[in-house]
């Protein structure tokens, strides 16, 4: 990869031959040009001898200002794998290959098609290597699809073989020798082009790392002329539209979740979804086909489980991920990728195996106090093998993660506590107004009523005492513990009615108590008089046992009291209902 | 022993009988604030988050340029992107409270850090503020009758279908803020007038000014509290309490109501408003009376002196009516307000309103399927009402009355009778389930004694049943008691069922069953909107049938001629005139309209019947109100409309027949049909040899539901 960003630099064919160039030669050459979709890939093998005297370490790639332009990709490695040279000794000879990717470079020949025409390219070269040095022995294959090849540059020793064209061997060219070719051939397959993308990864410590893809696609290939039809493409499919862009795949992580494929208008119901445990496909449908020139736009995304992509090491994590977009065979001429951190990284620093531009931005999402941080890079021009992994560092605090939900927690808190000092506070502009000072009154009543309640809850208490104490005397016979019973119930009942008194006079004299008055009034007169049919009823048990009367004899004289007494009690138990309700 | 120890143990946290009711009440109101939310998202959880239908586009690109532009200029906004070449001064013709508490609850979430997009905002208002209509239903059940009427409404009326209809997920439509700004007015004002407190009275003027700039039906709320405040005057119910509220509702939600661009002095000028503001001005002569005869002891001078004042105040209110009216300075009646007082005024003089299918007078089976047994408790309702009268309720007796008029008028305004009605339901459904519960736990006391006393509860039961003067009384009550929650389950059942089949489909996304039982969806809508907005010119215009308007301008993002705010009669029936000439007249309308696309929505491969040949005799109609050369009986054969070879030859050649069938006579939608069957309407095309001439196909969606054609440029004239 060091060479690629060193010979992007220097490519060039306007350099003149310095010394130091000529002291090497391209002993055999060898192309292989894939012309088999949208993207050229032009993979050389190139024999280097040294011939000068010094040892050299840098070779020189050129390539014409045609292809220049285009150039996406570039990569060299050594022939062999393991070989590896620090540099070319006097007499040495290296062989290593070079892949070269290059874009927009077929052009659609005619430019303009009715909707069932094939799509015709032109595609233009050197059938001569293009180089400093001097070339000894080279040759060039040309790899087309297994269809129509409307024309092709003939020179000597031209061969077609099926689909591949061949040029050469030729021997001894000097340098920067060049002979055109033209090569016009059938190729519908689909130019899918990302004009622009725009991918997201956001981070959540919580386990998911979420990607989502921003896609502004053009076909790229011949412009559609002429009508419309949805007729033939039903009726005879395979003929109609054959350079229309159908469908793309897309390659997603093998443990992805949670895709979606939607518009700026809403979802977008044509996709198929496949996964096994290596790889995720997702089979995605524009909304309607695409002929040439026609455009769409549209968004993917999904979640990746976190320890998928994120790493420790030396105190700092980073997330590994792909650079690029999933799809297959797709040119990206814009691509801007946005890594959005957790709120609170710090000491963030991207590592990307190519140069691009690079800066940080925040980005306000759920729950954020200052932002999260961006990490964005851009880059031009991309093809698929520059889907590689990058990585992003940063530090990040696991206590942070806990900021969210314990500002979710606190919100709701503080509004409960909000609701009961609303709840609790005296909102009332005046305080000396009749209606605030009514139900002022109207409060203390309350606060009375309720103690008279508690009075005779009591009361109603020690009546179940003293009926206690007879079940009891009925059992045992103790007439003795029956009467020091009635005794203490005497005293407390005494102690209870004093305990009433004021809170009556308070609540006769109070003029907000008149409606509520006479249900009370008539709850202590009940309670009294039911006191005193108890007390009769008891003093009457007690006399028949100290008289020694039979068990019979006794229940039939409290019979009739105990029905009075269940009378009473039923209407006292519905007044303190009542009371209580106020 | 034990029971008793817990019994203790558990004494401080046993709730007193009113703590206990306030606990049940507060949840069974959570309860119904959830239910009522949750029920309309059926759409959502079939479809997806998405708008639905036709206005609610309009809605959701206003309100996206109100978030993203502001308030001043959403106010000021010029729209150029419909009506071309008129445009829209959008700001001045829309209702903008839907946008704006929208946008206002976008901009609280943002605030509160939540990051969600203004779809979702939009898509979920609606179903929001039902869930706060169920709130004020129970605070106006509990005005008018007791709470638990009111938990009954707020029961009922959050599963209303006909509520639901206009308020599900996605249905982003004025209405469904409006019902609750209604029923809220409504419930202010009966508060402010059961207390005749200026608190109530304002606070039920700024309900009335959130109505007015929610949706035009305001004028509903601004002729029915006078005509409430007249009864109540007839009634000799006249009071101070009346007087503060509606004097202060009036003036203040009068004031206010102007300061919306829309509705601006038609509050003074328009005779749709004049009842209001009489009633007003009687309400002055009525005060000035009670304070004479409160000065003057005399009742026989004070006869005379009211015979005389009111005289005057009547002659003087219709001669200042006369000469405003005869000035001009009064507009007379608009024509909706006239189509509600006489049905049959809109099909003879506005075809553009009549055209609309939810304008039409109301069938009887559509009531049964909004209100199921609502229909019978209504009456039911209006009874105890009567028995039980009060200003409150004579107030829910006047407006369920006109509302139900007004829902036999107009289909849509079923949603403006469905507070009312459910109120007065749940006023039947309280006022019963309570006395035949009263009955019932009359009897339980007595076998609670029987029971405290030690005898077994057989023996009791038998008891009570013997101290009854009617044996059957409580079995009675019990089977009415079962009657009654088995007809409200079955409400519970139909209401849940109405909502999933018939008012949760979005109408953009067509869904059907496929041949192996799978479901289908048709998303051709999207598909053309989407092709329009991503291969058209930016500038395009767009013809099409202004059903279609909004949804081109939200979606695809074009310019239309027209749209569904049919505020231009003429630039309709321009478009219309188009459609229904030939071709070469239309093209010469389509050039000086300047037009680019012509779009047609065809329903015959897929047997979509609310295509535009459907629609096509309203565009005859309203073409031909304006412009005399287009004639229905030329589209007719014997005064039928058919599309077949005994059409009418006008018919056959005219530019939507065209458009909608080029190319249709090739193709074979079904199996064992001739090519150019028409599923739709169940025929064979008359006309398969079509050619088109100045126009060609642009797009066709997959299932040919939308069909858009490019206009091709004039010939060199040499």
């Amino acid at each position: 990869m060091g060479i690629s960003r060193f010979v992007l630099l220097v490519f060039t064919i306007s350099m003149l031959a310095s010394p130091a160039l000529s002291d090497l030669v391209l002993s055999k050459v060898d192309r292989r040009i894939y012309l088999t979709s949208h993207i050229v890939r032009i993979s050389s093998t190139l024999e280097v001898e040294n011939a000068g005297p010094e040892t050299v370490s840098k070779v020189l790639l050129a390539f014409p200002d045609l292809q220049a332009q285009n150039l996406a990709y570039l990569m060299a490695s050594p022939h062999e794998a393991k070989a590896k040279v620090k540099g070319l000794t006097v007499g040495a000879s290296f062989t290593f290959d070079v892949l070269a990717v290059f874009t927009h470079a077929l052009r659609p020949m005619p430019e303009q098609i009715g909707q069932a025409d094939i799509q015709l390219v032109l595609y233009r070269d050197s059938a001569y290597y293009l180089s400093p040095y001097v070339v000894k022995v080279q040759s060039l294959s040309l790899k087309l699809l297994d269809s129509r090849i409307e024309s092709y540059t003939t020179l000597e020793s031209t061969k077609v073989q099926g689909s591949e064209i061949k040029y050469g061997p030729y021997e001894n060219l000097p340098a920067f020798s060049s002979s055109p070719i033209t090569v016009h051939f059938e190729n519908n397959l689909p130019f899918a082009i990302a004009q622009e993308l725009v991918r997201e990864i956001e981070i959540s410590h919580w386990g998911n790392v979420l990607v989502t893809e921003h896609y502004k696609l053009i076909h790229g290939g011949a412009q559609s002329k002429g009508e419309f039809s949805r007729l033939e493409p039903q009726a005879r499919e395979n003929v109609q539209g054959p350079s229309a862009v159908r469908y793309l795949v897309a390659h997603l992580p093998p443990r992805a979740h949670s895709v979606y494929y939607r518009d700026a208008i809403g979802n977008i119901s044509t996709s198929h979804l496949r996964g096994d445990s290596k790889k995720t496909e997702l089979l995605i449908e524009p909304r309607y086909p695409m002929f040439g020139g026609w455009r769409t736009a549209f968004t993917i995304g999904y979640g990746l489980p976190l320890q998928d992509c994120l790493y420790e090491s030396e105190g700092r994590r980073f997330l590994n991920i792909t650079f690029s977009s999933p799809m297959i065979e797709l040119v990206i001429d814009t691509l801007i990728v946005k890594v959005v951190l957790p709120e609170g990284s710090s000491d963030i620093s991207a590592a990307a195996p190519f140069f691009m531009k690079q800066w940080q931005e925040t980005k306000i999402s759920h729950l954020d106090i200052v932002g999260r941080a961006v990490v964005v890079l851009e880059k031009t021009n991309l093809v698929p093998e520059h889907n590689q992994y990058f990585q992003v560092y940063y530090k990040f605090n696991r206590l942070s993660m806990l900021r969210e939900p314990l500002m979710l927690i606190s919100g709701i808190f503080f509004f409960f506590v909000a609701c009961i000092v609303y709840m609790h506070a005296d909102t009332s502009i005046s305080k000396f107004s009749a209606s605030y000072l009514a139900k002022q009154q109207w409060e203390e009543v309350r606060v009375a009523i309720q103690q008279v309640h508690n009075i005779i809850c009591r009361c109603l208490a020690t009546h179940d005492k003293l009926e206690a104490s007879l079940r009891d005397l009925s059992r045992t016979g103790e007439v003795q513990a029956c009467k020091a019973a009635r005794k203490s119930t005497d005293g407390l009942l005494k102690e209870l009615s004093k305990e009433l008194k004021p809170l009556m006079t308070f609540l006769q004299s109070s003029p907000s108590a008149v409606q509520v008055l006479s249900k009370v009034e008539e709850l202590v007169a009940k309670e009294r008089e039911l006191l005193e049919k108890l007390m009769a009823k008891h003093s009457t048990a007690v006399e028949a046992y100290e008289k020694k009367s039979g068990a019979r004899d006794i229940e039939n004289r409290i019979a009739l009291q105990q029905q009075k007494i269940t009378a009473l009690r039923q209407e006292v138990d519905d007044l303190l209902e009542f009371i209580d309700e106020i | 022993m034990s029971n008793s120890s817990t019994s203790d143990l558990l004494k401080p946290f046993k709730l007193k009988t009113k703590q206990q009711e306030l606990l049940i009440r507060v949840s069974i109101l959570c309860l119904v604030y959830i239910l009522a939310f949750i029920t309309r998202l059926f759409s959502v959880l079939r479809y997806e988050s998405m708008i639905h239908e036709f206005d609610p586009y309009f809605n959701y690109r206003t309100t996206l340029y109100l978030t993203q532009h502001g308030f001043y200029d959403f106010w000021n906004w010029f729209d150029y992107e419909s009506w071309y070449p008129l445009g829209r001064i959008v700001g001045g013709t829309l209702y903008p409270g839907l946008m704006v508490t929208a946008a206002l609850i976008y901009r609280l979430l943002h605030f509160l850090r939540f990051a969600v997009h203004i779809r979702e905002v939009c898509v979920l208002t609606a179903p929001f503020f039902a869930s706060n209509t169920t709130l004020v239903a129970y605070f106006f059940g509990k005005e008018i009758w007791d709470s638990g009427a009111g938990l009954v409404a707020a029961i009922l009326i959050a599963v209303c279908p006909g509520y639901i209809s206009r308020s599900v997920a996605g249905s982003y439509d004025n209405e469904g803020v409006a019902i609750f700004a209604l029923l809220f007015t409504f419930y202010l004002f009966v508060k402010a007038v059961n207390k005749g407190s200026l608190a109530w009275g304002l606070a039920s003027a700024f309900g009335y000014f959130y109505m007015v700039s929610a949706w035009g039906g305001y004028v509903f709320i601004i002729n029915l509290i006078p005509l409430y405040v007249l009864v109540l005057l007839i009634t000799g119910r006249y009071s101070m309490r009346l007087y503060v509220a509606y004097n202060c509702m009036y003036i203040l939600g009068m004031l206010l109501a102007m300061q919306i661009r829309f509705v601006g002095f038609q509050h003074v000028q328009s005779g749709e408003h004049m009842a209001a503001m009489g009633v007003f001005f009687l309400m002055q002569v009525f005060y000035f009376l009670d304070w004479v005869k409160h000065m003057l002891s005399d009742t026989k001078l004070f006869q005379e002196f009211l015979s005389i004042t009111v005289t005057c105040a009547v002659a003087a209110g219709g001669i200042a009516l006369g000469v405003g009216a005869a000035s001009g300075y009064i507009s007379p009646w608009t024509g909706r307000f006239y189509s509600l007082l006489d049905p049959t005024y809109a099909k003879d003089h506005i075809p553009i309103i009549a055209s609309v299918s939810e304008h039409q007078p109301t069938a009887w089976s559509s009531f049964m399927f909004d209100f199921h047994i609502l229909l019978f408790l209504f009456p039911a309702g209006l009874y105890f009402c009567f028995k039980r009268l009060s200003d409150a309720t004579i107030f829910i007796v006047m407006y369920g009355l006109t509302s139900m008029y007004f829902a036999g008028v107009m289909v849509r305004l079923i949603l403006v009778a469905t507070p009312a009605v459910c109120l007065i339901s749940a006023i039947a459904v309280s006022a019963t389930v309570k006395n035949l519960t009263v009955l019932l736990r009359s009897k339980n006391k007595v076998a609670q004694i029987g029971s405290t006393k030690g005898t077994s509860s057989a023996k009791a039961s038998s008891k009570a049943s013997l101290d009854q003067s009617q044996p059957f009384q409580k079995n009675g009550a019990m089977a009415l008691l079962f009657g009654a929650f088995y007809l409200l389950s079955r409400y519970a059942t139909h209401c849940t069922w109405v909502t999933s089949e018939a008012y949760s489909s979005p109408s953009i996304v067509l869904a059907a069953r496929g041949a192996h039982g799978n479901r289908v969806i048709f998303d051709d809508y999207r598909e053309a909107y989407f092709w329009l907005r991503q291969n058209t010119p930016p500038d395009a215009k767009v013809m099409s049938w202004w059903d279609y308007g909004y949804q081109i301008t939200a979606m695809g993002n074009r310019t239309v001629i027209v749209d569904n705010n049919t505020w231009n009669n003429t630039h309709i029936a321009t478009v219309g005139r188009a459609m229904s000439s030939y071709e070469d007249e239309a093209y010469e309308i389509i050039r000086s309209l300047d037009v680019d696309y012509v779009l047609v929505v065809f329903g015959g491969v897929t047997g979509y019947s609310s295509d535009d040949i459907n629609k096509f005799l309203w565009m005859v109609r309203i073409g031909g109100g304006v412009f005399p050369v287009i004639k229905e009986p030329d589209y007719l054969v014997n005064g039928e409309y058919r599309v077949d070879k005994g059409a009418a030859p006008k018919m056959l050649n005219c530019l939507m027949y065209k458009l909608s069938y080029y190319r249709f006579g090739e193709m074979m939608p079904e199996y064992g049909k001739p090519p150019g069957y028409d599923r739709a309407r169940g025929v064979e095309i008359g006309n398969k040899d079509i050619k088109l001439e100045h126009l060609e196909e642009a797009f066709t969606t997959s299932n040919w539901i939308v069909r858009i054609y490019k206009v091709k440029p004039p010939n060199n004239r040499w």
